[in-house]
């Protein structure tokens, strides 16, 4: 899954940067690259999970996580990677800026896909590094103002988050005497009261925070995925922030540190931070990315909700809704770039009555909608019934009343943005408004699909896909 | 108070200085200070190649380059210079704030070896055993991260030229 996109770099530009054409040919090729990454999951998932990678293992001299949580989070990075990559297609001007998108695309993916697999601290800060540096690049990409503002703004937060998670890195270094999980496991367990230990350990989470846009380590978030282009903002959103931030800290807690009670009211007191400053801010969104990012925010928030809950069925809850969050995220970014670019404009005042001229975008944003609301039967329901239950089971009462609560705004700020950019009267000057293009559409009905099928079929997909991630919990 | 911990100061203040410094020449400076302090600090903890590496790439080379480039730039004038270092000044003064607020949590934290040292899986190893044959994924993992930089730099350079 790193040699897949790293030697798709490499092909791609020593075969495809030649002339136009061939730049043209490199489209097709990162989406072979993409769906490959997926095929290889899901064909040789049972085989990935029943032989070790030795060979691999012995070349890198490490060995690597191939576990459910693992495969859900390679199936979230490769789709919207393909999203990404139809959206840079409608949206970027010419195949020469789209050719370079694609190369900091598949490293970006190359990133995320180590920071998945890596079962030691320090590969994890370097795998993190490469997603964050072409992250940077990729929100600065437009080189206005506003893009160089977040891509900075993203560059400092995200530099603070590194010192965090290196002194975190060299601290346990010094009580482990290694920096593999299972060394720094043992470590922990033996030391736990330790002063220093206890201080690593908080380092590192707050630079999880820091990575995962939480509240109150938020503020590069909005501006970066404002100021992005439509394919970044698709990319930070459906994927990155949660590889970079919310898996590992889901990986980080039930793998290295205790998972006891401290630890989670900590998580579950940033969640529900997250979630009510992430939708009250959004309320009072004009732009149309900027909600999104604020909604993105209060989002995470529930996953935290879910993992602070300590339960197996709390880390289900939370990991099923990691990946339907990236689903139908994406697929609001996605709506919001064709939005973006048929109207010109992401003022929601400017907008109204656009489902009117596009009317495929306006459906399948609904269905976003109503799955990030949480509303039966689609994925996003299923996904935060299961938080609450897990919540209530573990008798954190208060927190699961929040939870509910805070689905009300999310309702809120969502129907305010439906109203103003898709209902009612066509504004004027939107008369001649069409849809995105085919390739666009078809990911927006695709990711609605996702959304739809795996709300319908939720027995389905949580006795095969989501339910076995409970054997993270099993040391 | 040992010669470790008048370095460790002294690092820290050329730190600071580089951040609050008035001019980009000076940070540059104030960048290699400090990367020369921390190359004796990795020297005294018997690491000898890594104290090279961190002198010459990040005292030397990282400077000459910084140094190279201010020097095409236009320089401000007194007025421009006074405004700068007065809004870094305001935006920057909360720095060794928070850094005189850490190391008073740290000093109260008492922080001693209560923990189990773990004894490390091979001794002294040399650097071409630590590099290739303990951290051959986090190299090549550096390799990308240089391909992502000079892609950022290929995109920044070629965006000039059409302009």
């Amino acid at each position: 899954m790193i040699l897949i996109p790293l030697f798709g770099v490499i092909i791609l530009n020593l075969v495809f940067a030649a002339n136009e054409k061939t730049r043209k040919a490199a489209f097709w090729f990162a989406l072979v690259i993409f769906i490959l990454q997926i095929a290889a999951v899901i064909f040789h998932h049972p085989v990935l999970r029943n032989n070790s990678l030795e060979q691999i293992d012995s070349f890198f001299k490490v060995s690597f996580f191939v576990d459910h949580l693992t495969f859900i989070m390679f199936i979230c990075i490769g789709m919207v990677s393909i999203a990404s990559l139809f959206v840079a297609r409608y949206t970027m001007p010419n195949d020469d800026s789209r050719f370079k998108f694609k190369n900091l695309l598949i490293l970006a993916s190359l990133g995320m896909s180590g920071i998945v697999m890596v079962k030691d601290l320090f590969s994890l800060y370097v795998f993190m590094e490469i997603t964050a540096v072409s992250s940077f690049l990729l929100i600065a990409y437009p080189k206005n103002l506003d893009a160089l503002e977040g891509s900075f703004k993203y560059l400092i937060l995200s530099s603070v988050a590194t010192v965090l998670m290196l002194t975190s890195v060299g601290l346990l270094f010094i009580v482990a005497g290694s920096t593999s999980f299972s060394d720094i496991a043992l470590a922990i367990a033996n030391s736990r009261s330790s002063t220093l230990v206890v201080l690593a350990m908080g380092l590192f989470i707050c630079g999880l925070f820091v990575k995962g846009g939480l509240v109150p380590f938020h503020g590069w978030l909005p501006d970066a995925y404002t100021a992005a282009p439509a394919p970044v903002s698709v990319l930070l959103a459906g994927v990155v922030t949660k590889a970079a931030g919310i898996y590992t800290l889901i990986r980080i807690v039930t793998s290295l540190f205790p998972f006891d009670q401290p630890i989670n009211n900590v998580i579950m007191l940033i969640g529900t931070i997250s979630i009510f400053v992430g939708a009250l801010a959004a309320i009072g969104q004009d732009n149309f990315k900027r909600m999104l990012a604020y909604s993105s925010i209060s989002q995470m928030g529930y996953i935290l909700l879910g993992l602070g809950a300590g339960t197996p069925l709390g880390i289900v809850g939370a990991v099923f809704h990691l990946f339907n969050h990236s689903v139908f995220k994406s697929l609001l970014f996605v709506n919001s770039a064709a939005v973006e670019k048929e109207t010109g404009t992401c003022d929601m005042n400017k907008m109204g009555g656009i489902a009117q001229k596009m009317p495929v975008t306006g459906a399948t944003s609904i269905i976003a909608f109503l799955s990030t609301c949480g509303i039966p039967p689609l994925s996003g329901f299923w996904s935060k019934v299961i938080i609450v239950i897990a919540l209530w089971q573990a008798s954190q009462y208060t927190y699961a009343a929040l939870a509910i609560l805070a689905s009300i705004i999310t309702v809120a700020y969502f129907l305010s943005m439906q109203r103003r950019v898709f209902f009612g009267k066509l504004k004027n000057g939107f008369e001649n408004l069409k849809d995105a293009d085919t390739g666009v559409i078809t990911v927006s009905i695709i990711l609605a699909a996702i959304t739809v099928g795996a709300g319908i079929f939720f027995p389905f997909v949580y006795n095969v896909f989501i339910s076995p991630v409970k054997e993270l919990l099993i040391r | 108070m040992n010669i470790d911990l008048v370095i460790l100061i002294l690092t820290t203040l050329a730190a600071i200085w580089t951040v609050m410094g008035r001019s980009l020449l000076k940070a540059a400076i104030g960048l290699a200070i400090t990367s020369a302090l921390i190359s004796v600090m990795i020297f005294r903890m018997n690491s000898p190649l890594a104290a090279v590496f961190e002198l010459s790439v990040c005292a030397g080379l990282i400077t000459a380059i910084f140094v190279s480039t201010i020097s095409m730039t236009k320089p401000l004038t007194h007025k421009e210079v006074l405004q700068v270092s007065k809004d870094r000044m305001k935006r920057y003064i909360y720095l060794p704030v928070i850094l005189a607020i850490v190391g008073a949590v740290l000093i109260a934290l008492k922080l001693k070896q209560d923990f189990t040292i773990a004894p490390l899986a091979v001794a002294q190893p040399d650097v071409q055993t630590v590099l290739w044959d303990f951290r051959r994924l986090d190299v090549i993992g550096q390799v990308i991260i240089l391909i992502a930089g000079a892609l950022g730099i290929v995109i920044l350079f070629e965006e000039k030229k059409t302009k």
